[in-house]
């Protein structure tokens, strides 16, 4: 089976076709030149299933579906959107989609949809027609957990990270990244929130452990052992074992110059206690490149307690992109393939699990997102 | 009456940039064309009912927000994209 890579990016979506042994990839597209791309995903559960999270500088947000591996696309019917507000209430719209997230394998049509500002939609008929989840949008706090401010993140405020418990449909969780904040987790399916933040630091708020207000930037549940919790965060690297309800900050060993600030993070898919990640300079005035201009690639393999760089390949100087939340991924292969796109329009990949890197593809617009997609046969 | 289509949302006209469509007020015309060519309402109004940002909508050419505006045979409406970039 052939390793496709789905990137979405500000100005359209590519997908790179590859080969059964991640040796050579091509680029197929653009598709929808001149959209802002956020997400395309894969179901994973039926290998066929593509939706794409899009819009344009002008036009509303809108999602498109494909069943043919990307060689047609077709609108979703009702694409998110809020509910009409009532006389007196703040009256939300969807500037864009941000994160898309099939559904529990039980529930074969399900998907969940994160919205700029933070909104959560859920469709049971594949992607086609979707319905805001009241549970969260008009959950009685919701107010204190996404308040209407300016400031946001350059992509706005957002809803981000769903992650689906694969023992339990009704098993949720969902990270923010707005004026509040944090993450929240769900028992019943959506129908009701509660924060779940603690030991997670928010340098950035008066009180540096909050209830909620932390900024996640991205978090995910190890697949295999959903009581893992993997996460990094504006203000560092944290990992969570379940029933515990603390973070654990664990990036806090890793080197002293490089910190453990970035974007995204990847979980190896069979080992719990392994992940990749970008980190970026966090320090002074926060440029958000790769450190000292030489990006890299960290690894550790003991859930934190050590921390390998992982930059054969890469750039040795002069190279200030830097990798969003979204944007790195890996396959499930054995050795693991793994993957990232810039903010400069690379797509780099490994295919021994991190230990060396090659240029993929570049000359891409800003790439918001890639996820690895192996289409049934 | 007529209706002048903005450029991105011809690819929902099949590329034609005028149309005819029908309604009372400035709202219904909206629900016509949506009707004739499904997905364009959401693309300029959000859910809401207001024109977005980036769109703008103009009767007998006076810029329009209110979509209760009436309208009568032989008004015409332009929908454009606002002037934005990057």
């Amino acid at each position: 089976m052939n390793v496709d890579l789905l990137v979405a990016t500000r100005k359209g979506a590519w997908i790179l076709r590859g080969d059964a042994a991640r040796e050579r990839f091509a680029l197929d597209g653009p598709h929808f030149l001149g959209h802002e791309l956020h997400h395309v995903v894969l179901d994973r559960r039926d290998g066929r299933t593509l939706l794409a999270a899009a819009k344009t500088g002008h036009l509303g947000p809108t999602l498109f579906r494909s069943t043919d591996q990307g060689r047609s696309w077709k609108e979703a019917l009702r694409p998110p959107a809020f509910r009409k507000a009532r006389e007196g209430e703040v009256a939300k719209a969807v500037d864009h989609v941000f994160w898309l997230e099939p559904g529990h394998a039980s529930e074969p049509d399900v998907w969940y949809a994160g919205s700029s500002p933070e909104g959560l939609f859920r469709s049971e008929d594949g992607g086609v027609c979707w319905e805001p989840v009241a549970g969260f949008n008009d959950h009685p706090r919701n107010a204190e957990w996404t308040p209407i401010e300016k400031v946001g993140t350059p992509d706005g405020t957002l809803l981000h990270s769903i992650q689906i418990d694969p023992r339990d449909p009704r098993h949720l969780y969902i990270s923010l990244s707005g004026h509040a904040g944090g993450t929240l987790e769900s028992v019943d399916g959506g129908r009701d929130w509660r924060p779940m933040n603690a030991g997670h630091l928010a340098l950035f708020q008066p009180e540096p452990y909050p209830e909620y207000g932390q900024d996640p930037h991205c978090m995910r549940l190890h697949p295999q052992a959903p009581d893992v919790l993997w996460m990094q965060s504006h203000c560092g690297i944290y990992r969570l074992v379940r029933p515990d309800t603390t973070w654990q900050r664990v990036g806090e060993q890793m080197p002293v110059e490089i910190g453990d600030i970035g974007f995204p993070i990847a979980l190896h898919p069979r080992d719990p206690e392994r992940v990749w990640v970008f980190p970026m300079d966090g320090t002074d005035v926060w440029p958000r490149t790769s450190p000292g201009g030489r990006p890299a690639v960290y690894e550790t393999r003991d859930a934190g307690k050590s921390w390998l760089r992982r930059d054969q390949g890469l750039p040795r100087e002069q190279a200030w992109f830097t990798v969003r939340r979204q944007a790195m991924t890996c396959d499930a292969r054995d050795p693991v393939g793994l993957y990232f796109g810039t903010t400069a329009g690379e797509v780099w990949g490994s295919a021994d699990e991190g230990a060396s890197w090659r240029c993929l593809a570049r000359h891409l617009p800003q790439i918001h997102a890639i996820e690895a997609a192996e289409f049934a046969a | 009456m007529k209706v002048w289509i903005a450029q991105p949302l011809r690819s929902y006209t099949g590329e034609r940039h005028v149309v005819e469509a029908t309604g009372a007020t400035l709202g219904a015309l909206l629900g016509d064309l949506e009707r004739q060519f499904p997905g364009i309402r959401f693309r300029m109004i959000d859910e809401q009912d207001r024109v977005r940002r980036h769109m703008r909508v103009f009767v007998n050419r006076e810029p329009i927000e209110d979509l209760a505006l009436p309208l009568a045979p032989g008004d015409e409406v332009h929908i454009f994209q606002a002037l934005t970039g990057g």
